[in-house]
């Protein structure tokens, strides 16, 4: 009985053992396992890529069938980081861009320059935008999924009763800043009915009526979504480095635009701002601030569709570059890519990039962008394609990622540092607490510091390397 | 050591090893590689790289590490105090013998079972400047122009220390254990004596549980340092860097810069700052505690 129940709990711990371990492949498959970031339809057009994939029944070069697991992961970049270390990545893994070059750098995602090479798959498939994603010191370490540029969008109900012409959006900043005082509401104590600020501004009191007044509509508000303070530069013609070793956060241009942030402020106020803005709920809900048609023009990405499907069915909109300062840019976009990548440790690397791949071919990846309601990255598109995609503006969302100045997001290994130091800047100046040439060229100051001492180690690692 | 000694040794190692290994691998070897680490260029993506002070010497001279120290330190200073006091009248009242008294327990009790996302999210509503509970109460007080809580830097720290006020559940529940081991006797003998509410509560009951207050105030001084996930989701740190408290910082340089050495290097400073305090207050109390027998 004893020595049963010692043999038992022996059988018991081996088996947990083993499910501890990897899954053995059996003799004529590799199973590929791919871990995925995003869940809902999202994921299912994901999944539906992978059937298609499994369905072909690509083979390796020991000629073993090669079928790819998906799992949904979520904080993928936080177990990633943990997989990698300890030894059991995925094969593959869908990331947002930003991890590259951290990732890259430190050398946790394998480079596919040699993949590439061996499958035949070269920079002239790309939007110019998407292959430079992908690149880091000249080399090639992820492939796109699913890509997205952002727009204006812009209500068109709230344009025609502010007596504009709701197919015209504005071509320049100041054009933006003119339709937005508009587009501005504001109720007075003991009047029902609310004025716009255009109206308003006429009045020789009209900075002590706006102070006891109350916002209940703005045309433009920099600070909604606030995803991205730090863009704002880009749409001046600034830059946020160099691309090397300079970072350039108070250039004139980048301070030009911290300055159009801070005009909001002191035409506005900065306490009916915030006062407006705590009326805005959660951003996927219907109490969105573009949504709930609060703001009448807000700076979105191609996901926005969605959104405005679920919570805003009725809403009539329009979307179209976001304007740039005197117009002298044209076309200015910030892109983003989720992209695929093989991490350090990957059990099967070749056949995980043969699903990459196979996700890159015009296929696979018309499916997957369908269903995720996204744009294709690559240069050859279906008429079909457009023609069964839900997104009534998808191609505009295209085009903008086809600019010359469709730009992405500073390929810096302090980005996230950078990024935040952005942030306290720019609520510093929308808050009135700072300047902008102060509050930039203390940014700078700092990030360089930050930069260079990077640089240094960097230059180390790749001595001993 | 006798053989039988010896023998029970073994034995008692034996059925103690799981949790010797556990602790071994899971709290001693991590707190002994972050000290290591704390000297080393780490990102957790490549091996430490030795580059002995400067982690210390970095932090010294960063001053959003000074920032998130000060952020900390006046949580901690108006935190621990009023927690304190609060928990403790709160348990005083549980305390009472009123009908229904187990009903009026739980429900002081059910939100520090809430988990913290869930009330982080509840607070955010309740401090929103236009349609929040909290200011639509103040207006109706008859204060016209409450504050824009979360968005406004003088407010949103103290906004954070009402919230956690909210989930001192598990301190009253101590408070309210010792309460019930201050023996009868003693209040009956003072109030034969004349004395008054103030006066037991003064010379009877708080030095009666004064081991319960010191460990309540070191636990509170250890979890107010920590303090992370309200700031973390109801302001993201700011506005202006208001709320970026010392475990945000140390998160947001860990896990989002993959600075692992310098982060440790944070919680090695913490770790001091943290001794340094309860060596102080247990020193300063030594003579004020009164452990019975």
């Amino acid at each position: 009985m004893k020595k049963s129940i010692v043999l038992l709990s022996i059988a018991v711990l081996a088996f947990q053992l083993a499910g501890c371990a990897r899954e053995q492949d059996s003799s004529d498959i590799v199973k590929v396992s791919y871990w995925e970031k995003w869940t809902g339809f999202e994921a299912e057009a994901m999944q539906a890529v992978i059937d298609l994939f499994n369905s072909k029944k690509f083979r390796n070069k020991d000629g073993k069938a090669i079928q790819v697991e998906m799992n949904a992961v979520s904080e993928i970049d936080r177990r990633l980081l943990m997989a990698t270390t300890g030894g059991n990545p995925p094969d593959v893994a869908g990331v947002w861009m930003w991890l590259v070059t951290a990732y890259a750098e430190k050398g946790a995602i394998l480079c596919i320059d040699d993949y590439l090479r061996e499958a035949g798959i070269t920079e002239d498939r790309y939007l110019p935008v998407f292959w430079e994603i992908c690149k880091y010191k000249g080399k090639m370490w992820c492939l796109p999924s699913t890509p997205a540029s952002i727009t204006l969008h812009w209500n068109k109900r709230l344009f025609r009763e502010a007596g504009l012409d709701p197919n015209v959006p504005p071509k320049t900043i100041q054009e933006l800043d003119a339709m937005t005082e508009k587009l501005t509401l504001i109720k007075l104590p003991g009047n029902n009915k609310p004025i716009s600020f255009y109206e308003l501004k006429s009045r020789t009191n009209y900075k002590n009526l706006l102070a006891k007044g109350k916002i209940i509509q703005m045309g433009f508000l920099p600070s909604e979504p606030g995803w991205w303070p730090w863009l704002w530069g880009y749409w001046f013609g600034g830059k946020l480095w160099d691309g090397k070793d300079t970072v350039t956060t108070d250039e004139p241009r980048n301070i030009k635009a911290y300055e159009w942030v801070r005009s909001y402020s002191e035409k506005y106020g900065v306490e009916n701002i915030k006062k407006f803005s705590s009326s805005f709920g959660v951003f996927a809900s219907p109490q969105n601030a573009f949504l709930s048609s609060k703001v009448a023009m807000t700076t979105q990405g191609v996901w926005m569709f969605n959104f405005i499907d679920k919570y805003a069915a009725g809403m009539d909109w329009a979307v179209g570059p976001f304007p740039s300062d005197e117009g002298k840019l044209r076309d200015v976009s910030y892109i983003e890519a989720d992209v695929l990548v093989i991490p350090r440790g990957a059990k099967h690397p070749a056949e995980g990039f043969k699903f990459i791949g196979f996700v890159n071919t015009q296929e696979a990846m018309e499916l997957l962008c369908e269903g995720q309601r996204k744009f294709t990255p690559l240069k050859e598109v279906s008429e079909g394609f457009y023609a069964r995609h839900k997104n009534p503006y998808i191609r505009v969302f295209r085009a903008l990622a086809e600019s010359p100045d469709a730009f992405i997001a500073p390929k810096m290994i302090i980005w996230p540092e950078y990024q935040r130091e952005m942030i306290f800047a720019y609520e510093l100046v929308r808050d009135l607490k700072a300047y902008p040439k102060d509050v930039l060229s203390d940014v700078r100051k700092a990030m360089q510091r930050r930069l260079d001492r990077e640089l240094e180690i960097s230059k180390r690692v790749e001595k001993k390397r | 050591m006798t053989k039988e000694e010896k023998r029970e040794l073994v034995k008692g190692i034996l059925f103690t090893s799981p949790w010797l290994v556990g602790f071994s691998i899971f709290v001693i070897y991590p707190i002994m590689a972050s000290f290591y680490y704390s000297f080393c260029n780490y990102s957790v993506l490549q091996p430490p790289r030795f580059i002995g002070l400067l982690n210390y010497k970095d932090l010294f001279t960063d001053p959003i590490f000074w920032k998130s120290l000060w952020n900390t330190g006046y949580f901690v200073i108006f935190m621990i105090p009023l927690g304190l006091v609060t928990s403790l009248s709160l348990a005083m009242l549980l305390n009472t013998k009123v009908r229904g008294m187990a009903f009026y327990r739980m429900i002081f009790f059910i939100p520090s079972l809430v988990p913290m996302v869930a009330g982080s999210i509840l607070w955010m509503w309740i401090f929103n400047g236009e349609y929040g509970l909290f200011n639509n109460f103040l207006m109706r007080v008859g204060i016209p122009h409450p504050p824009n809580w979360l968005m406004d830097i003088r407010f949103a720290k103290p906004a954070i220390i009402i919230m956690s006020l909210w989930g001192l559940g598990n301190m009253i529940v101590i408070y309210l254990a010792g309460l019930q081991d201050v023996p009868v006797s003693l209040i009956e003998a003072a109030d034969l004596d004349g004395a008054n509410w103030f006066d037991k509560l003064w010379n009877i009951t708080i030095p009666m549980i004064s081991p319960v207050i010191y460990f309540n105030v070191i636990m509170a001084i250890i979890g107010s340092f920590q303090i992370f996930s309200q700031a973390y989701i109801m302001t993201g740190g700011g506005p202006q860097r208001s709320t970026t408290f010392y475990a945000l910082y140390l998160y947001q340089t860990a896990f989002e810069d993959f600075r692992m050495g310098y982060a440790s290097a944070m919680a090695w400073i913490l770790f001091v700052i943290i001794l340094i305090l309860t060596l102080l207050i247990t020193r300063v109390s030594k003579e004020k505690i009164y452990y019975g027998g």
